[in-house]
């Protein structure tokens, strides 16, 4: 009781921890790739440092709101790390807490809270940004929800850990179509929801063109760092469901012990890493889609995940 | 479940997903491009079942298919129209894409449905993934014919119309004679080549080969052409 505990914190600390790091790399494997040598993988470690000992400004123009949401955003990731396999394969104290869909509306909540703040200063470029991601969103909304529930479908469950050991048990399952075009069709929702090249360029500098990153243009100080960690932190734990629930679910600890689920750190942080390579091939291979071509790319989303749904309903 | 089968499966859901991408995408070579990806596919699954089903016929579809479709078509595609499916270019389409997904999803959805009694009928071996998602190919190629305005996508369209038949195909019939089958595919040669050498011929008298600018009989001349654009 006390260890499971004990191991779902060690969870919380290594997304904590770890994140940046992910972010880093992704970042230097993009400049690498565009031939560059790149930013070193320990930068947002050092930007989060520099932001946390600078003045935080805030306008008087603004609510109570600007000033929690870089809170809510750092708290939200924590919170979804506490119910999905980080580390090991058997549930851990917190994991019957909420489901998939709990998680989801966890991490909605911290998007809500930043569309809010956005709109809040009155900075022209928020609210542009902020509908921007309302639009994405309620494209990529109906492509979760199905994916959740053909996985759910699938693992008669929708707490993450039973969803994971449904494909480690079978094989076939595995190979099923319903399980393959569900991971095309989360690829395209994790690039679509974590501001990822066809749908939004994260290095780019130009406001009018920016979808995700406009919205903390006015964060600054502890503020910013917060919301950059929090950010860096969501995009882990997308990466941990994707990879350790629906593509690779080996490597994770599956005994009660302390020296195992060390193990898996390392064993995580690689996967993670070569998904990144993954990653770094799509971005570096794709031009930014268009405002409203970001539909067509969002509907063949949806298209392959009802395939998936349709090929599971008719159990084929 | 038998992992071959459950592989056979995963091709059918694959080649499913390109038919959709026949329906979506933008430019005459990704049509192209998917086209060879599903003739693989379908290549695969003859394969996989003729593994399952210790049957050598289906080696030889697999084999033709590859020879026929990967190779041979792509091929004289690219001899006949060169410029019309290698220049990056977008290509039109009646509806917009987004539209057109979600008829395809409803023609995939009555797919499905209709071929339910079919696979009710069936002995249990000849059951399976191939019937209905061959049959929502075959409809998804249709529909790819409706809505195109393109000559290159609408000749994909077609054959992924006869890709998506023979899906069905290989596993009703798993003793078909290699005949039958050098004949449909050279049969799929002969419509492919004489409908590049047309579609060639348009774009030498036109200049284009868009099929919802072709609304006249008469030969248009460059004056009035340019009048027109």
């Amino acid at each position: 009781m006390i260890q499971r505990i004990v191991f779902n914190l060690i969870q919380v600390a290594v997304v904590i921890v770890f994140s940046p790091l992910v972010t880093g790399v992704l970042n230097r494997l993009k400049e690498n790739v565009q031939s560059k040598r790149g930013p070193s993988v320990l930068q947002p470690y050092r930007d989060l440092w520099k932001l946390f000992q600078k003045d935080e400004i805030v306008s008087d123009q603004s609510s109570w709101i600007f000033r929690t949401t870089p809170y809510v955003a750092f708290v939200a990731p924590i919170f979804v790390t506490l119910l999905i396999p980080v580390l090991t394969s058997y549930p851990l104290f917190f994991a019957f807490m909420a489901d998939m869909v709990g998680g989801g509306f966890v991490l909605a909540l911290a998007g809500f809270f930043k569309t809010l703040a956005a709109v809040d200063t009155g900075n022209p470029y928020g609210p542009m940004g902020a509908s921007r991601t309302r639009m994405v969103g309620f494209l990529a909304e109906p492509v979760f929800i199905i994916v959740f529930f053909t996985v759910a479908f699938v693992a008669n469950s929708t707490i993450p850990y039973i969803v994971q050991k449904q494909w480690v048990l079978s094989p076939a399952a595995f190979v099923a179509p319903s399980h393959v075009l569900l991971l095309a069709a989360f690829i395209m929702l994790i690039l679509a929801e974590t501001g990822r090249i066809p749908v939004d360029n994260p290095s780019g500098h130009f406001e009018l063109a920016m979808i995700d990153e406009s919205k903390a243009l006015e964060f600054s100080g502890k503020g910013a760092a917060l919301m950059k960690w929090g950010g860096s932190m969501k995009f882990f734990v997308l990466l941990c469901i994707f990879l350790n629930v629906l593509v690779t679910p080996w490597g994770l600890a599956s005994e009660i012990a302390l020296g195992p689920v060390l193990l898996a750190i390392p064993l995580v942080l690689l996967k993670i890493f070569l998904f990144l390579l993954v990653l770094v091939v799509i971005e570096s291979s794709f031009a930014k889609l268009r405002l409203f071509r970001i539909t067509e790319f969002l509907g063949s989303a949806f298209i392959t995940s009802v395939a998936a749904m349709i090929m599971r309903v008719f159990s084929l | 479940m038998n992992v071959l089968l459950s592989l056979n499966t995963l091709a059918g859901g694959l080649f499913l997903l390109t038919a959709f991408g026949t329906v979506a995408t933008r430019q005459a070579r990704g049509s192209l491009n998917l086209f060879i990806a599903q003739s693989f596919l379908l290549a695969s699954s003859a394969l996989l079942l003729g593994i399952e089903y210790r049957s050598e016929h289906l080696y030889g579809v697999a084999a033709v298919n590859v020879v026929a479709k990967i190779i041979l078509i792509p091929w004289i595609l690219r001899r006949t129209l060169h410029e019309e499916v290698y220049t990056r270019r977008e290509i039109d389409q009646v509806m917009n894409i987004p539209s057109s997904l979600l008829a395809a999803l409803v023609l995939t959805f009555a797919a499905f449905f209709m071929t339910g009694p079919l696979q009710q009928a069936l002995a249990p071996q000849f059951r399976g993934t191939n019937i209905p998602v061959g049959f929502a190919v075959l409809l998804l190629g249709a529909f790819t014919l409706a809505v195109r305005r393109e000559a290159v996508p609408l000749l994909i369209g077609l054959l992924a119309m006869e890709n998506g038949a023979f899906f069905a195909g290989i596993s009703l019939a798993r003793t078909m004679p290699l005949l039958v089958e050098l004949a449909i595919a050279t049969d799929g040669l002969i419509v492919v080549f004489i409908a590049g050498v047309l579609i060639r011929a348009v774009h030498q008298h036109i200049g284009t080969t868009e099929i919802g600018a072709l609304t006249r009989l008469r030969e248009v001349s460059a004056a009035v052409e340019e009048e027109v654009a």
